[in-house]
């Protein structure tokens, strides 16, 4: 607890932050899981909310009416919150006036398009075929269906019958039963009750006094957890049937969802997520310096990791720590270029293993790492070593105090000073600087035979490289050293864990996950950090199911 | 009379419509004839709006040394020299953290938005003033605010109600233009209208939504229901578009559709965000002709600019940090040349605005616009001396052409002013030593 006080206390007085750091060191080791947890300030009365991501609203359309339905729109993009994952904010933002304007938009255009008359057959399914009029019947049956899909429960006959309604307006105005239809359509994908996974709490029977999420929403919070979609009909059966309340029926759904080759899509969106990549998608490099760096590059660059990434936890079922280690990817013939590999010619992706005697281990030494942290025109051992820090080991370290002077270190022109060791001694050698990064740039250093894009090198303005570094104690020399040494971290797992329940629950951890996260982290252990067996055991775990409590539910049980 | 419409054709085609509480504000006919309030007696609307730069200004290149009226122009103010006299500059202003840390380029443009210091950063901590004017002002027009970013990012904003999400901005021009002009507008000044019958089944049916707000708002906690209030205001944004198109809109003479952009990815380098922010700037102006909103928030660049010049990677910030100080000139020449080109993009802002004739003056005549950025000082990140002007003359509200001097004084006392000469019923603004309850008496009239 004192670690998270000083944290805490060090981060709100910007101009102690660097001075008085070298006791932060010992802060800073204090496990991801007490840091975040210090980091947190959010209300445990928010959360019970999220917004579907763009990801999910498109793979729930898509799963609800097909994949060649067009969605063509954009919503409001999401915003990392500091040290947290995009994920997170789905609990902290709402829908903008022109965000609502484009899902208006969206839901006019996707409404058109089921009813139109390629695709009613398949979804307005209804004996009496009229065309020129208001069928009710047919419209109740419509939305019944539809709206439990769209809105992952059961929607309310009173509901049903003001959309009947509105569509029998529509009818009647237009002369088309389907325009009527679509009308009613538009609005359900409008509703907060589709563009929000909004909780659903009930009275506990198993500890009275206490509420629990109710089926549908451990439905909705499971699907969109593995799948990254809403629930399909089965598991919105198994809610229905009561499934979800025993751990055996819960158990027989995560094995069902984890079994699907759907769990890739949620792998991926995590590790994009946890590593930051949508960094990449900004990154501009000095085109003189780095020729080689192209458009087909930077794409190429997060899917490498990625397949890597999926081939080593989802595919062999491998240890999570490997990932630094593994010497096992994937190439393309753009890559090829950056790691000066010959690469056969074509579009593919081809599996490629580095050599025993290469510098390459692990995704600290693929490109969506080195280039994503480093500067526009060189490399950068503090970028780097503070991403090291905060993504793998969650330990936030601090920015700069506001009015440092960067020049001694940046100019990479100065004959005195060829590598970057060179230039980053005045850090080490001034006192405000040195407190932070002396726990940045020994880290970042040990990579420094890879330039500013990533591609291997021994000198740097004709000087040979030192590649020695130091990560909390332990010294090492080079990327391959550096890769073990984070790989054998103890913060590493708890960090991963960490990061991995905050995606599940989709808002930041608070003081009361950490009992669960920290039960997770000795799971992980024990099952030799499979991936799989980690979110098995969130899924099938009680907290991940925890509803956020708000002031209705403390005073007791609210009419719904 | 610059159309050739009689001003009973108008009345008559208009009465024959549905009764409509129409304000015909820019056709020059139905102004009384001095052109400065309509026929009828009521004043011009003042539109409102915030330009945003990133990284400041060059201390001693950019504040003026005169104080009050006709003040001198540095070197960085030029580009402004021909709408000088419509241009206010305020020096002294600072942004008070109560010791909360100043996060580099994310807390003076939140800490000035919202008359509060962000406790992480870029965080509003209250809704910012330009949404509390839009509450005010925008809600009888199609958008109750347009929110542009000439620099190829939709997060760039400073803009939003502080409950989490944020007003996303446009960075496209064509996007920009299909907003505004594409599906949905109706052109004031064509010859027919006929409303569509299924938009009005279409605005019923939203209520079905509405309906369910009671329900939702007692499910959930109190941070949770200001977001789905958020949700709900931003419905009837919906809603009064769908009921503006039920209704024959006013002819209005400024108002001519223009031809759609083209289709361009615009990311960091300057010459394309330059070109972008005029395209963009006359599409804005055109949609105020066209009354479909009356707020906006446009930014050229983003705090932390990640503008670049072609041919070198280096980004502004980046300069700002790496340049040495030219002994000689006694500032960082490229990065200088940065703001020299962002001030020239200003200097276009306000003369495309101001080239727009309305009434006996100008649009610009007719608006506030706050403009300012979100450090004084790249280099040092100070959030003091924070560089912020009005432009426009709101309509005869305010006095413009000053160089106004505060005393240290805090940020939230100008954003206090512009709200209440756009008639925010508001005595007080922000939180900590930036609450102020004090107007900036010299500049209204």
């Amino acid at each position: 607890m004192q670690e998270i006080m000083l944290t805490a206390r060090l981060a709100a007085s910007p101009a102690a932050r660097c001075v008085a750091r070298s006791s932060l060191v010992v802060a800073l080791l204090t496990t991801c899981l007490t840091a975040a947890t210090a980091q947190s300030t959010e209300d445990e009365t928010s959360g019970a909310m999220r917004r579907l991501t763009e990801a999910q609203y498109r793979n729930a359309i898509a799963d609800i009416f097909g994949p060649e339905i067009q969605v063509v729109g954009r919503m409001d993009p999401l915003v990392r919150p500091p040290h947290g994952l995009q994920a997170a904010s789905v609990s902290r933002i709402s829908v903008s006036a022109a965000g609502l304007e484009q899902y208006v938009r969206m839901a006019r255009a996707i409404a058109s398009q089921v009813v139109d008359e390629q695709h009613r057959g398949t979804f307005v399914a209804c004996p009496s075929r009229v065309v020129d009029r208001a069928d009710d019947v047919c419209a109740t049956a419509f939305f019944r269906r539809i709206g439990h899909l769209l809105f992952r429960r059961p929607v309310s006959a009173g509901n049903v019958r003001a959309l009947v309604a509105a569509s029998r307006e529509g009818a009647r105005l237009s002369g088309s039963f389907h325009t009527g239809l679509a009308l009613g359509l538009e609005t359900m994908l409008v509703s907060p009750h589709f563009l929000f996974d909004i909780d659903v709490t009930e009275p506990d029977p198993t500890q009275p006094g206490t509420r629990q999420l109710d089926a549908y929403s451990k439905a909705s919070r499971l699907s969109f957890f593995l799948w990254n979609t809403t629930p399909d009909q089965e598991l919105l059966a198994a809610a229905a049937r009561g499934d979800l309340h025993t751990p055996r029926g819960l158990a027989t759904q995560v094995d069902r969802l984890l079994a699907a080759p759907r769990v890739e899509d949620t792998v991926r969106t995590f590790f994009a997520d946890m590593l930051g990549f949508e960094r990449i998608g900004d990154l501009a490099k000095d085109a003189v310096i780095y020729p080689q760096f192209t458009r087909d590059v930077k794409a190429d660059m997060p899917e490498q990791t990625l397949r890597t990434i999926v081939d080593l936890l989802l595919r062999d079922n491998g240890d999570y720590r490997d990932l630094l280690t593994t010497r096992r990817t994937f190439m393309t013939r753009a890559l090829g270029v950056v790691y000066r590999l010959p690469v056969p010619e074509g579009d593919a992706w081809v599996p490629y293993e580095f050599p025993a005697e290469s510098q390459r281990v692990g995704i600290l030494t693929q490109m969506s790492f080195l280039a994503a942290f480093s500067h526009d025109g060189r490399s950068s051992a503090t970028l780097r070593g503070k991403a090291i820090r905060e993504l793998l080991l969650c330990q936030p370290v601090p920015d700069p105090p506001a009015n440092v002077n960067f020049s001694l270190v940046e100019d990479t022109s100065n004959a005195e000073r060829p590598t970057a060791r060179d230039r980053l001694t005045p850090h080490r050698n001034s006192r405000a600087c040195a407190s932070c990064h002396r726990v940045m740039d020994p880290i970042g250093l040990s990579l420094e035979n890879f330039d500013g894009v990533g591609t291997y090198r021994t000198e740097e303005n004709g000087a040979p490289i030192d590649v020695s570094g130091e990560l909390d104690g332990v010294l090492f020399d080079g990327p391959v050293a550096l890769g073990h040494a984070v790989r054998t971290h103890p913060a590493l797992p708890a960090c991963f864990v960490n990061r991995l329940s905050e995606y599940a629950v989709r808002r930041s951890l608070t003081a009361a996950d950490t009992a669960w996260v920290t039960d997770l982290t000795t799971g992980f252990a024990g099952s030799e950090y499979r991936l799989r067996d980690l979110l098995r055991a969130i899924a099938t775990s009680d907290a991940f199911y925890r509803p956020i409590l708000n002031e209705h539910d403390a005073v007791g049980e609210v009419q719904r | 009379m610059r159309t050739g419409l009689s001003r009973r054709v108008v009345l008559r085609g208009l009465f024959q419509g549905a009764t409509v509480a129409v304000a015909l504000p820019y056709l020059d006919c139905f102004l009384n004839s001095n052109g400065t309030a309509l026929a009828a007696g009521a004043p011009l609307p003042v539109r409102f709006g915030t330009w945003f730069w990133g990284l400041g200004v060059t201390p001693g290149r950019w504040h003026p040394t005169t104080i009050g009226r006709d003040y001198d122009l540095p070197p960085e103010l030029t580009p402004i020299a021909a709408q000088k006299d419509k241009i206010t500059i305020f020096s002294g202003f600072d942004c008070l953290t109560d010791g909360k840390p100043n996060f580099p380029h994310a807390t003076a443009g939140p800490a000035f938005r919202t008359g509060i210091a962000p406790s992480s950063s870029g965080v509003l901590h209250g809704p910012s003033f330009d949404t509390i004017v839009a509450n005010e002002i925008g809600n009888d027009t199609r958008f109750r605010s347009l929110d542009v970013s000439a620099i190829g990012d939709r997060t760039n904003t400073l803009s939003g109600q502080g409950v989490g999400q944020m007003n996303p901005t446009e960075s496209s021009a064509l996007a920009f233009y299909q907003r505004i002009f594409g599906e949905g507008f109706t052109d004031p000044n064509a010859a027919t209208f006929t409303p569509d019958p299924i938009k009005m089944a279409r605005k019923s049916a939203l209520s079905i939504v509405k309906d369910q707000r009671r329900a939702l708002e007692q499910q959930l906690g109190t941070a949770d229901r200001a977001r789905i209030d958020q949700y709900f205001t931003s419905l009837r944004q919906v809603e009064s578009q769908l009921a503006l198109q039920l209704q024959k809109p006013e002819p209005l003479v400024a108002c001519q559709v223009p031809a759609g952009p083209e289709d361009k990815e615009v990311a960091n380098d300057l010459e394309d965000v330059t070109q972008n922010h005029e395209v963009m700037t006359r599409l804005l102006a055109m949609a105020l002709a066209c009354n479909q909103t009356k707020v906006f928030n446009m930014s050229f660049n983003n705090g932390a600019s990640s503008l670049t010049r072609r041919g070198s990677a280096t980004s502004h910030h980046q300069l700002t940090h790496d340049e040495p100080i030219d002994p000689e000139l006694g500032y960082q020449p490229e990065s200088t040349k940065f703001i020299d080109d962002i001030m020239k993009a200003w200097g276009t802002f306000v003369s495309v605005l101001d080239g727009m004739p309305e009434g006996d003056g100008t649009l610009l005549d007719h608006m506030l616009i706050v403009a300012h950025s979100e450090t004084e000082f790249a280099r040092r990140h100070n959030i003091n001396n924070l560089p912020i002007m009005f432009a426009g003359r709101a309509g005869g509200r305010i006095h413009s052409g000053l160089h106004v001097v505060g005393n240290s004084d805090p940020v939230s006392s100008v954003a206090l002013t512009a709200m209440q000469v756009m008639g925010v019923a508001q005595d007080s603004f922000g939180a900590g030593a930036m609450q102020t309850r004090k107007t900036i008496g010299e500049i209204v009239v």
